[in-house]
C-alpha cells in the first residue's frame, strides 16, 4: 500500500519495477525450466550477465541519490561497492574450508602461500553469513560516515570534494594491492565454492542470486524514492541548488549530507556483495578510480536526478560494453566514448530526460 | 608533557565534554526590551575595514530602517548577525542571553533570526508551495525531516502566507518562473514561515515597480510589532514611506540615527549621502 504512494507520479519507476519483477520470475524460469537449445531457454551465462548488470543498476542508483539529488559528485563510490564485495568475498573464502589447493582447513590459500600461521583478527566472524552481511553494511557505512564527517563539516564541496573521493578510492586501491593487508593482494579473493551451502556453480544458485539482485535493486530503488519523495528529499535538492540558503533556514546541511551519503554507500556495498558471488572474484582493481568515474558516466547517460534513469544508464552502457568488447575488441572504447558523446550532445538530460521530452512533445501534438 | 596536559580532562571523571552537552540553546530573553545588540563590531577584508566600530541596538517589536550608500557595510552587517561572517572584534547578542558569535548559521536561524538576501535567493526548481514548506518552522533534524508530513494547520498557514505575499493563485509554479518582485515576496514569505522574532531584510524594493513597492511597504509595516524588523535600503523614497527610526550607515559605522525628518536635516548626512 505504502509502495503505491511511493510510486505516485512515477510511471517510469513503476514500469521499471514491473519489468524487474517479470525478469525475476521469467529469467530463472526460462533458465531452469527449458532445456538447452529450446527456443525459450536463457543461458546461465546470460542470466549471470544480467544479474551483474542489476548490481550495477543498484550501484548507479546509489550514485544518483547523492549526485542527482544532493549535488555531491562522488567519484569514489566504487570503493563502497568494492568493500561490500570484499566482505562477501571473505565469507565465500571461509566457506571453501579445506577444499583449497593447499587443503588447509584453517587458512585461505593465499595466507598459506604467504606462510601465515594464524587467521588475522579481522577475518574472524566471516565464517558466519549474518556477520558477513552485517559487515557488507557496516564497513561501507563506517567509511562513508568518517569521510563525510570530515568533508562535510569543513564544507568541502564541488570539484574539491570529487577529487578527495577519488583520492579515497585510490588510497584503498593501493592498500588492497599489498599482500600484508591480508585481503589476497593483487589476486584478490577467488575460487569460491559455495554460498550458504549451495554450490556457486549450479544453475539453481545462480538463479537465486539473480532473483536476489533484482529484489535488492527494487528495494533499493523504493528506499531512495522514499527519501527523495519526502521533505528531506526536497531539502536535498535545495542543498544541491542553493546550499547556503538552506543553512539560513535552520537545517544542518552537513548532517543531512552525512545521512544521505552514508545510506548511499550502504546501497553501493550491498550491490558489491551481490556482484561478487556472480562474477566469482573480487580484486583490488574494483577500487580503481576509473571504475568510479564509469559509474558517473552510467548515471549521466541515463539522466541524473531520476533514479530510474541511473538504472537504465547502467544497463545500456554495460550492455553496450559487453557487446562492443565481444564484437570489436580493439575499438570498444571508442564505441563507449562515442555513446557518451552522442548522449551528451543529443540527450543532455540523459536517456530519461530524452524520454520525458519525447513524451511531452507527443502530448503537445495530441 | 604538553600532550599529557591536554589529556588531563580525560582523567577527570566528572568532566562533561563540550560535545556531550545537550544542545539546548538558551531561550530568547527580552526582559530589557532590546532584541539585538551590536557593540564595537569591526571586520575587515584584506585590510579594508568594511565595518568599523559599529554600535547598533534594535528594540523588541521595532521596525528599523538602515540606509547608506553602496559599500557602506549594510550587507556585511547582516552577514555578521546571521553567522555568515565572523567579526574581528566586538560582540553581538540576540536578547540578553544568546551570544550570536558562538552560533553558526542554522543555530542562529533556529534561535529566531530570519534573513532575506539582497539578491533574491529562492529555490528555483521547487514550487512556490515547496519553498514555503521548506522554510516552515519545526524540527529540522534529519530523521524528523524525513518523516515530516504537513499537518492541516501548517497547510493553512502556508495558504495564508501565499495570499499575504500575493502568490495565492500560483502555489505550484516553480519559483524560477516568478518575476523579480515576486521572488522578493516569496523570500519574505519564507521568512514568515520560519516565525522568526527578528527579520533582517536586505533591499526589498530593488527591481520593483512602484506598485510592487507599495505592496512591499504594506507587508513590512504589517510585520512590525509582532516581529522586530530591520530593513536595509538605499532607495530613499521607499524609506520615506515606511518612515520610522532611521539609521544611517557610512563607511562601516553609524553616522546618524533618528526620525526621517531629523536625518534629512542632519548636516553630516546631507554632506555624505543626501547632499549629492
Ligand atoms: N567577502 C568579502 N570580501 C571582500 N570584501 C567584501 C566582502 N564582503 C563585502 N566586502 C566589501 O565590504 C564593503 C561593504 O560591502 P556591503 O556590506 O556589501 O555594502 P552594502 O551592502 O552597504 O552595499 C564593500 O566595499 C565590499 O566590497
Ligand atoms: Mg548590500
Amino acid at each position: 500500500m505504502s509502495s503505491v504512494r511511493l510510486l505516485y507520479n512515477d510511471k517510469p519507476g513503476m514500469v521499471m519495477l514491473v519489468l524487474l519483477a517479470a525478469a525475476a520470475v521469467l529469467v530463472p524460469l526460462c533458465n531452469l525450466g527449458f532445456p538447452d537449445g529450446h527456443l525459450l531457454h536463457i543461458s546461465t551465462f546470460t542470466m549471470t550477465l544480467v544479474g551483474k548488470y542489476l548490481c550495477y543498476g543498484l550501484l548507479a542508483v546509489s550514485v544518483d541519490l547523492v549526485w542527482g539529488y544532493l549535488g555531491i559528485l562522488s567519484l569514489g563510490h566504487g570503493a563502497f561497492f568494492a568493500l561490500g564485495g570484499y566482505a562477501m568475498g571473505m565469507y565465500l573464502m571461509r566457506q571453501i574450508g579445506d577444499r583449497g589447493v593447499y587443503g588447509n582447513p584453517l587458512l585461505p590459500d593465499f595466507m598459506v602461500f604467504l606462510n601465515w600461521q594464524d587467521l588475522p583478527w579481522f577475518w574472524h566472524g566471516f565464517d558466519y553469513f549474518f556477520f558477513a552481511l552485517l559487515m557488507v553494511i557496516l564497513v561501507p557505512a563506517a567509511l562513508a560516515f568518517a569521510f563525510g564527517w570530515f568533508a562535510f563539516r569543513s564544507r568541502v564541496t564541488g570539484v574539491y570534494l570529487s577529487i578527495i573521493t577519488q583520492a579515497m578510492t585510490y588510497a584503498l586501491l593501493l592498500a588492497f594491492f599489498r599482500n600484508e593487508m591480508g585481503f589476497g593482494g593483487n589476486n584478490g579473493l577467488t575460487d569460491f565454492k559455495d554460498i550458504l551451502g549451495f554450490p556457486l556453480q549450479s544453475d539453481v544458485t545462480k538463479a537465486g542470486l539473480f532473483v536476489a539482485s533484482a529484489t535488492a535493486l527494487a528495494l533499493g530503488y523504493l528506499c531512495c524514492r522514499f527519501i527523495t519523495g519526502s521533505k528531506l528529499g526536497r531539502v536535498c535538492t535545495a542543498i544541491r541548488d542553493q546550499e547556503p540558503r538552506v543553512r539560513f533556514l535552520g537545517y544542518r546541511v552537513e548532517n543531512i549530507k552525512l545521512f544521505v551519503f552514508t545510506f548511499s554507500a550502504v546501497l553501493a556495498g550491498i550491490a558489491g556483495a551481490l556482484y561478487v558471488p556472480q562474477v566469482g572474484i573480487i580484486n583490488p582493481t574494483e577500487f580503481s578510480p576509473l571504475n568510479s568515474i564509469e559509474i558517473v558516466i552510467w548515471v549521466a547517460v541515463g539522466g541524473r536526478g531520476t533514479l530510474y534513469g541511473a538504472v537504465a544508464g547502467a544497463l545500456v552502457v554495460n550492455y553496450a560494453k559487453s557487446y562492443l568488447t565481444a564484437a570489436f575488441p580493439d575499438a570498444w572504447l571508442f564505441g563507449l566514448g562515442a555513446l557518451f558523446i552522442l548522449v551528451t550532445i543529443f540527450l543532455p538530460r540523459g536517456i530519461s530526460g530524452g524520454m520525458t521530452g519525447l513524451f511531452r512533445k507527443r502530448q503537445e501534438i495530441n | 608533557m604538553a600532550s599529557l596536559q591536554t589529556l588531563h580532562p580525560l582523567f577527570n571523571r566528572d568532566e562533561v565534554f563540550e560535545f556531550l552537552k545537550p544542545d539546548i540553546p538558551p531561550s530568547l530573553d527580552l526582559s530589557r526590551g532590546i532584541i539585538l545588540y551590536l557593540e564595537d563590531i569591526s571586520v575587515s577584508f584584506d585590510g579594508f575595514k568594511a565595518i568599523n566600530d559599529l554600535n547598533l541596538y534594535i528594540k523588541d517589536g521595532e521596525l528599523r530602517c538602515i540606509i547608506g550608500p553602496n559599500g557602506a557595510g549594510k550587507t556585511t552587517m547582516m552577514d555578521i548577525i546571521t553567522g555568515k561572517t565572523r567579526p574581528d572584534k566586538g560582540s553581538a547578542w540576540f536578547g540578553q542571553s544568546i551570544n550570536l558569535l558562538k552560533l553558526d548559521e542554522p543555530e542562529i536561524a533556529l534561535a529566531g533570526i530570519g534573513r532575506k538576501f539582497q539578491k533574491p535567493t529562492v529555490f528555483e526548481n521547487h514550487t512556490v508551495h515547496d519553498n514555503l514548506e521548506l522554510a516552515l518552522a519545526g524540527n529540522k533534524k534529519v530523521l524528523p525531516t524525513l518523516k515530516a508530513r504537513l499537518r492541516s494547520e501548517q497547510q493553512d498557514y502556508i495558504g495564508e502566507t501565499l495570499l499575504l505575499i500575493g502568490l495565492g493563485d500560483r502555489p505550484y509554479s516553480p519559483a524560477g518562473s516568478l518575476s523579480h518582485g515576486q521572488k522578493q515576496w516569496l523570500e519574505i514569505g519564507m521568512l514568515l514561515m520560519q516565525r522568526p522574532k527578528l527579520l533582517l531584510i536586505d533591499e526589498p524594493a530593488a527591481g520593483m515597480t512602484h506598485q510592487e513597492m507599495e505592496r512591499t511597504t504594506e507587508l513590512l509595516t504589517n510585520l512590525a510589532g509582532e516581529h522586530s524588523v530591520v530593513v536595509v535600503e538605499h532607495d530613499m523614497d521607499f524609506i520615506r514611506t515606511i518612515a520610522r527610526t532611521v539609521t544611517v550607515l557610512h563607511q562601516g559605522s553609524v553616522l546618524a540615527e533618528g526620525s526621517m525628518a531629523e536625518i534629512q536635516n542632519n548636516q553630516k548626512v546631507i554632506e555624505v549621502y543626501l547632499g549629492g
